[in-house]
């Protein structure tokens, strides 16, 4: 029987949850509302949590106590009562290799220029800003940085924002609305579909990487126009990621280029794991392709990856960048980068490009590179 | 009975026997009109003509003639939301605005703690401990002992059962309610509440009945003609859970929420209370726990408590504290707890100095207080502007009296007050909002913003500039 690897995984690990699942459902608990209050939980939506979630919950949320690096310290927890609480034993496992944090070209560190450098900023501006950038909270830094990572890109202008997240969810309903349509890919990340849930467009999925898919919607949506009505759609917008986290594969960008081209659609490049990693000089997927910037409509990415810092960006044409000042809800309602977190990705920013008068970027990106062709 | 089940054992046997000894050919006609009729019963009546007879010829024309809008549409040069003020150097008392020296009345750094040493201090030695960035979320090696630390702090100091930290003040609220409010929920929302708030509900689909800003008897009737709906159909009413969303300081009025009824109209309609209290903590109590404190009420009362750590703890991120039982739930359903990187750690070794300050310093608090009192005061009586907020708020707006017709001029008119201000060394801004997204969008104001590192002689300052701005401007 050559029934493929995937489903048989899937059948033989449901066996034995279906033998939990049963015994638990005659055995339901739940912790006690106020009298007469709705349940916050319902007993069905909550099940996954109780049951499945708690045995293995040891696995996630590991606390670590240094710079989370190459190497590693995290302390050390137990549980006296199956996953439930935990306690922490007051020690601490030293030195392990870290392959889980997202540090990948090691700017993540506890001493250096970067270090340095975000701790003269923090001494000077503090470390919050308790403003929004369109009040009184758009400092010089963000002026700085938002040209750095408009030359970094190759692009015309770039805004930066306090959280890569929010980045997409906030920025993505200020570009498309109702009457748009959306196509995003399978895989997307939870803050892509958060933002194309909260625009109030429609959605449209194509399966993983797969370009006849895509095409297949694009065709059918300009010949068919909008459900129902048949009135032509104002916009379509592509929603792709430069690396897709969980999975690992690399977006298939030059197809998704020329299918945009062909039928006058707008592209949405996530590249929160790629800006970086990918391309020889670390420009990301767009470079690693041998692409032009000005092919990518929308490039956003997050500062959090490759530069170890905290934030996002969207890169693009002067007339995108100066309506999402305008309009982006992030720039009206929520407060802006803090100092110290600018300068580090400034710092990290020019070392990669080779600004500060040594090699440390370049050989942080070669060696990245050589440690990718070893593995695979 | 013995013999009624021979009977039945009787008649299946004889079933068997004629079904073996039927004929081929009837057992094959037979077995074909069932899966006929099986066919008949799973399949649509009738097929919807899904694909349009169009040629590929005419399929390429549609597609060469389609012509969508431009991604964006053009900002004028002069929108005056794209002209940022820049600010050079820290955001703290004295602010350098476009090149000019101010005392800032704009940044929400109520408790002055912006530019404090000992939590710049804080900052650094996290900075020379763990670097800048987590390099992961709160799942994947990103919870830090700093984080866990700040949410036992946070928790201890309102009193609650537990805490949990979010990486950005925005996405706290707006990620805390979808965790809870499911579609077919019903959530009962101030007007005026802010926009992250607004959003929340958005992500939530849940029912949104929105009530007149603070009238208790608006929501009362609105909770009366929910229990009339729930009465028509119980069962439904049993697994719909109800929430009412309110603020404790609002951003948009400067008004506090009637906390007391609230409490009241929750137990007699069975609704639970999320508050929302990025203005009012470390502002309303005698020890800056919020509204909670400032009306004497036992927290855990309430079911949610949320809150900024970006306004009096001068840092970045928010925070969500209630009992266990409702937290724990939001660190696998909260999005931007789970699906976000954590926050970074000398933020949050900065907000945990903060916190300490607050904790040793509880006489900061009347201090603000008696400064919001002082301004509010002096603010009164200005020709063509009215105040707009609680006189211990210490965000206050200043409205038009009279507007000139159109938004457009209001704000025009607002930005020459503020002009005339900062020119002479107050820094002021005009309250921003998202025209064209806000469910109840709040007129065109100026934000007066009190911290606690003003003197009284700035703040009569601050006064007599406004008249004289309104006197100059609007007359």
């Amino acid at each position: 029987m050559s029934l493929c690897p995937k489903l048989m995984i899937t059948k033989l690990s449901l066996r034995p949850s279906l033998v939990v699942l049963i015994y638990r459902m005659m055995k339901s608990w739940v912790p006690k509302s106020p009298k007469d209050f709705v349940p916050l939980y319902q007993d069905f939506e909550n099940f996954y949590n109780r049951n499945l979630y708690m045995r293995i919950r040891d696995s996630w949320n590991r606390p670590i106590c240094s710079v989370p690096g190459a190497k590693v310290d995290m302390m050390e927890r137990v549980s006296h009562d199956y996953n439930w609480t935990f306690t922490y034993t007051g020690r601490v496992i030293k030195d392990i290799i870290n392959m889980g944090s997202y540090n990948y070209l090691g700017f993540a560190q506890k001493a250096g220029t970067c270090q340095e450098a975000a701790a003269k900023v923090l001494s000077q501006y503090g470390a919050g800003v308790c403003s929004t950038r369109q009040e009184m909270g758009n400092l010089d830094k963000h002026e700085e940085l938002e040209k750095l990572v408009a030359r970094f890109l190759g692009v015309e202008s770039a805004m930066a924002y306090g959280m890569g997240f929010a980045t997409n969810s906030m920025n993505i309903p200020a570009l498309v609305g109702k009457g748009c349509l959306i196509l995003s890919d399978e895989l997307n990340h939870a803050s892509l579909v958060l933002g194309a849930r909260l625009s109030g467009a429609t959605i449209r999925i194509f399966k993983h990487n797969n370009m006849q898919s895509l095409e297949k919607l694009l065709k059918d949506a300009i010949v068919h126009g909008q459900p129902r009505t048949r009135r032509p759609w104002k916009k379509i917008l592509i929603l792709v990621e430069g690396i897709y986290s969980m999975e690992g594969s690399i977006v298939r960008l030059p197809e998704v280029i020329a299918l945009k081209k062909k039928y006058k659609s707008y592209l949405y490049l996530d590249e929160a794991h790629s800006i970086g990693a990918l391309g020889p000089t670390g420009r990301g997927v767009v470079e690693y392709f041998g692409l032009s910037p000005e092919d990518v409509d929308v490039m956003m990415g997050t500062f959090t990856k490759s530069f170890g810092a905290a934030g996002g960006y969207i890169g693009g044409k002067k007339e995108l960048i100066d309506y999402l000042r305008t309009y982006s809800h992030s720039a009206v309602y929520a407060t802006s980068l803090s100092p110290p977190v600018v300068e580090q990705i400034i710092t990290s920013m020019k070392c990669i490009m080779g600004e500060d008068g040594t090699t440390v970027g370049v050989n942080c990106l070669l060696y990245l590179r050589s440690l990718n062709t070893d593995l695979s | 009975m013995a013999a009624a089940g021979m009977g039945q054992q009787w008649v299946l046997v004889e079933m068997v026997q004629a079904f073996y000894e039927a004929p081929a050919y009837h057992l094959i006609l037979e077995g074909i009109l069932i899966l006929w009729i099986i066919r008949l019963l799973f399949s649509k009546t009738y097929k919807l003509q899904e694909r349009s007879d169009l040629t590929p010829k005419e399929k390429e024309e549609l597609i060469e003639e389609w012509q969508p809008e431009p991604l964006v549409p053009p900002v004028p040069e002069d929108h005056p939301a794209l002209n940022y003020n820049i600010v050079s150097g820290p955001p703290t008392h004295i602010i350098t605005v476009n090149g000019k020296e101010c005392i800032n009345f704009a940044s929400f750094n109520f408790l002055g703690l912006l530019d404090n040493e000992k939590v710049k201090s804080a900052a650094q030695a996290s900075l020379k401990k763990y670097g800048v960035g987590t390099c992961g979320p709160r799942g994947f090696y990103g919870t830090f002992d700093v984080h866990l630390e700040l949410e036992e702090r946070l928790a201890k100091f309102m009193r609650t059962e537990e805490a949990i930290i979010y990486s950005y003040g925005f996405a706290t609220i707006a990620s805390a309610i979808p965790a809870y409010s499911k579609r077919g929920d019903i959530v009962f929302v101030d007007e005026a509440a802010c926009f992250a708030i607004q959003k929340g509900l958005q992500a939530s689909r849940s029912n949104i009945k929105l009530f007149k800003h603070n009238d208790m008897a608006d929501l009362e009737r609105l909770l009366k003609e929910q229990e009339t709906e729930d009465q028509k159909n119980p069962r439904k009413a049993r697994v719909t859970r109800r929430f009412i969303v309110v603020e404790g300081l609002y951003m948009n009025t400067g008004d506090v929420c009637p906390l007391p009824e609230l409490i009241k109209l929750k137990y007699k309609y069975k609704v639970r209370i999320f508050l929302e209290e990025s203005l009012s903590f470390g502002v309303l109590g005698e020890h800056g726990r919020g509204i909670t404190e400032h009306f004497g009420i036992n927290i855990d009362d309430i079911d949610l408590i949320s809150a900024n750590m970006e306004n009096s703890l001068a840092s970045i991120g928010g925070f969500c504290c209630g009992r266990s039982f409702i937290i724990d739930h939001q660190r696998l359903s909260g999005q931007g707890y789970c699906f976000s990187a954590s926050l970074p750690p000398l933020l949050a070794a900065a907000a945990i100095e903060a916190l300490n300050i607050m904790e040793d310093n509880p006489d900061i608090f009347q201090i603000l207080r008696t400064k919001c009192e002082r301004i509010h005061k002096a603010l009164q009586g200005i020709s063509g502007l009215k105040v707009v907020g609680e006189s211990f708020s210490p965000a206050l707006h200043l409205q038009l009296e009279e507007s000139c017709g159109s938004r457009e001029n209001d704000v025009k008119l607002l930005k020459r007050v503020v002009d005339y201000c900062m020119n002479s060394g107050i820094a002021l801004t005009q309250a921003r909002y998202l025209e064209k997204e806000e469910k109840c969008l709040p007129s065109p104001s100026i934000r007066v913003v009190v911290t606690v590192e003003q003197t009284e002689q700035e703040l009569d300052k601050a006064a007599l500039l406004l008249k004289e701005a309104a006197q100059s401007v609007l007359n």
